[in-house]
């Protein structure tokens, strides 16, 4: 396959930050070695899952070029990132890859109405030559997410539901009609009984505007219910990624197999399962300071060479683990 | 025997700015009881007063919150105690930390970043119970973390070095070293992942199971509630909106508000269309008339719009307001 049939193409990506003071000091491997793409002609919700601290904000980072990756590259339609230079081409890069971000009520200024933020997107990135031409567009874009601009002019973020901020935010994404749309945990903050609204949301954006989308988020349910694929991060690695059905129904690394197990189920059926004891990670650094697998301390069949070396990714069946227990069943695809 | 006695209690954000006044209706005729021995949940969105609620009943009403009208009553033991009539002395001496403790969302803000673990134990353990043998308090300190199943090496740790779940349950094993006989938890694991939350919420079921105490779990996860709590309440904008044990909560709840939040929750292995509710929830300051959730009710009728419902007891330990229960019952 040829790198132009990808329209988002990271390749052993790694990001390092260094903590400490000028001697001494440790170095924080924040993204490890991820590997992922999506198609150019087949739009998709990739999830991206795991818990705080395992490198899923920073690697979306990465893909907005916030952040440059220590090793590795990010290609977006064929185009390395760090050859982005200039200001246009930035802009260009922005028009097709959007955020959309955790909570809506930082995403606005409290001072500002919501609809100059539409108009200002609009305008900015010249999908209008002046502001009447503008409410077209913006118009356009509201009515993708449900909303019409009546509904929105010369409100202020507070004169709005949390649903509905979030949506103007999506809406605001839209404007530059954008390829892919990048949302980091755009339902946390949303309430219970608005959450779905824009969860449907993303799954229309993909079946109508052929927009690919990726879902970074902790919650396993609302991810199965909307994505096509998965990946689930772990201290900077991705340990295993599929298609959702295969790796969250059947779950083969042990760490997602704990994942599973700890989303508790909305039934009381499941209670007696769910109350078996765990063990968790005691400290943030130390498990990012391990060598060899991430879950080693954690893991109930671990092995010996799981604690000395990097395991090797293992492709089984339509899915990738990075876990010894697989590597005699599958065939190597690369050395650890 | 009952712990705790709420009845009929109203309490209102009162304000008064420039001549405008305001009042939010925060907390509006609330009754309910708590039992020795139980894990009670409550459920509902963000600003349908479940955080007032949890004021109220910890004695912290502080203006502009205002009680308007009701009671609270404690009965621990032999020891009883009126909370929106007793002194602040009388309250900080016996009540707090040695009855009634509080845990709260942000672990963080509880700890004080600048001092030892262990030294917040002792600050908090000197103002209710004075300190006289340091050594004693020590041991009695590590005993109890020891207890709780955390390593003894956190009380020596500053919060920053410890991680979220960790902080978390620090925060719990602090609420917890008088042996109260309530324990509040306001959203006890919302700001932490799956594992984590899995691992704190088992702390708070060992602590509930071995000291035989009530916990009181606040948090709008209902998956939580299914897993942990024992009854179940649902407020919505101020009100209860359906009580009753978790398997009937689950399995054969009335209020069609209950029914939604059940309904909604995605679940993994299954991929059923889910809908959001349309509108969203009202504002407590002027709040719709009639059943407050007569807007965004998939079974509206005339009656919801201008009648309050009243609570019905459909069974025992199952109250719902609601009017088309009320219809079906009668």
């Amino acid at each position: 396959m040829s790198a132009t049939d990808k329209l988002l193409d990271v390749q052993h990506v790694t990001v390092e930050f260094r903590i400490g003071g000028l001697v001494g000091g440790s170095l924080l491997v924040a993204v490890n070695d991820v590997s992922f793409s999506l198609d150019e002609d087949r739009p998709e919700i990739f999830t991206l899952a795991g818990e705080s601290g395992s490198g899923k904000t920073t690697l979306s980072r990465l893909l907005l070029r916030d952040l440059e990756p220590t090793r590795g590259k990010v290609l977006f339609e064929g185009r390395d990132l760090a050859t982005i230079r200039k200001r246009s081409e930035f802009k260009e890069f922005m028009k097709k890859v959007q955020p959309v971000f955790q909570n809506p009520f930082e995403t606005f200024s409290p001072l500002r109405r919501v609809d100059a933020y539409l108009f200002d997107t609009a305008l900015n990135f010249g999908m209008a030559p002046n502001h009447r031409a503008a409410a077209q567009v913006v118009e356009d874009a509201l009515r993708n997410v449900g909303l019409s601009l009546e509904e929105v002019s010369k409100r202020y973020p507070h004169e709005l539901s949390g649903g509905q901020t979030q949506r103007v935010s999506v809406a605001r994404a839209l404007i530059s009609q954008p390829k892919l749309i990048l949302a980091d945990e755009p339902v946390s903050m949303v309430d219970a009984s608005l959450r779905m609204e824009i969860v449907n949301l993303f799954r229309e954006l993909r079946d109508e505007q052929k927009v690919s989308v990726i879902y970074i988020t902790h919650d396993l349910a609302t991810a199965y219910y909307i994505s096509d694929r998965i990946g689930i991060m772990l201290r900077g690695f991705i340990v295993e990624s599929g298609p959702v059905d295969d790796v969250l129904v059947r779950p083969f690394h042990p760490y997602t197999k704990l994942l599973k197990e700890s989303v508790p189920e909305p039934a009381p059926k499941g209670r007696e399962t769910w109350a078996k004891s765990i063990t968790l990670g005691t400290t943030e650094v130390k498990e990012y300071g391990r060598v060899g697998c991430k879950f080693a301390g954690r893991c109930p069949q671990v092995m010996d060479i799981c604690r000395e070396v990097d395991p090797p990714d293992v492709q089984v069946e339509r899915r990738m683990v990075k876990c010894y227990l697989y590597t005699e069943h599958a065939e190597r695809l690369s050395p650890g | 025997m009952t712990l705790l006695h709420v009845e009929n209690l109203c309490a209102y954000y009162q304000t008064e700015l420039y001549g405008i006044s305001r009042t939010v209706r925060a907390v509006d005729g609330v009754s309910f009881e708590l039992f020795p021995n139980e894990i009670y949940g409550v459920a509902g969105e963000s600003s349908c007063g479940k955080t007032t609620l949890i004021k109220v009943i910890s004695g912290n009403v502080k203006p502009p919150l205002k009680v308007i009208s009701g009671s609270v009553e404690f009965q621990f033991g032999s020891y009883g105690v009126d909370m929106l009539h007793i002194s602040k002395e009388e309250l900080r001496r016996n009540v707090r930390w040695k009855q009634i403790s509080y845990v709260m969302q942000g672990s963080m803000s509880v700890l004080n970043p600048v001092r030892k673990i262990i030294k917040t134990f002792e600050d908090i353990v000197d103002t209710h119970d004075q300190i006289t043998d340091k050594k004693k308090f020590l041991e009695q300190a590590r005993d109890h973390v020891n207890r709780l199943g955390l390593p003894t090496e956190v009380l020596n740790c500053y919060p920053h070095q410890l991680s979220g779940g960790m902080r978390q349950r620090v925060a719990i094993a602090l609420a917890t070293v008088f042996e109260p006989s309530l324990i509040i938890t306001d959203e006890p694991t919302t700001a932490l992942d799956v594992v984590v939350q899995r691992g704190v919420l088992q702390m708070i079921k060992n602590i509930q199971a071995i000291s035989r105490n009530t916990v009181l779990l606040v948090t709008h996860d209902m998956a939580v509630h299914a897993n942990v709590a024992d009854r179940v309440m649902i407020m919505y904008a101020g009100r209860i909106a359906e009580e009753a044990p978790t398997e009937t909560i689950f399995n054969a709840s009335l209020h069609p508000y209950t029914q939604h939040l059940i309904h909604s929750l995605p679940m993994i292995g299954e991929r059923s269309d889910k809908a959001g509710l349309r509108g969203s929830p009202p504002n407590l300051a002027n709040p719709p008339s009639g059943c407050r959730f007569h807007e965004r009710c998939p079974f509206v009728m005339d009656i919801c719009r201008t009648e309050i419902p009243e609570m019905v007891s459909v069974r025992e330990q199952h109250r719902v307001a609601c009017h088309l229960v009320k219809e079906n019952t009668l």
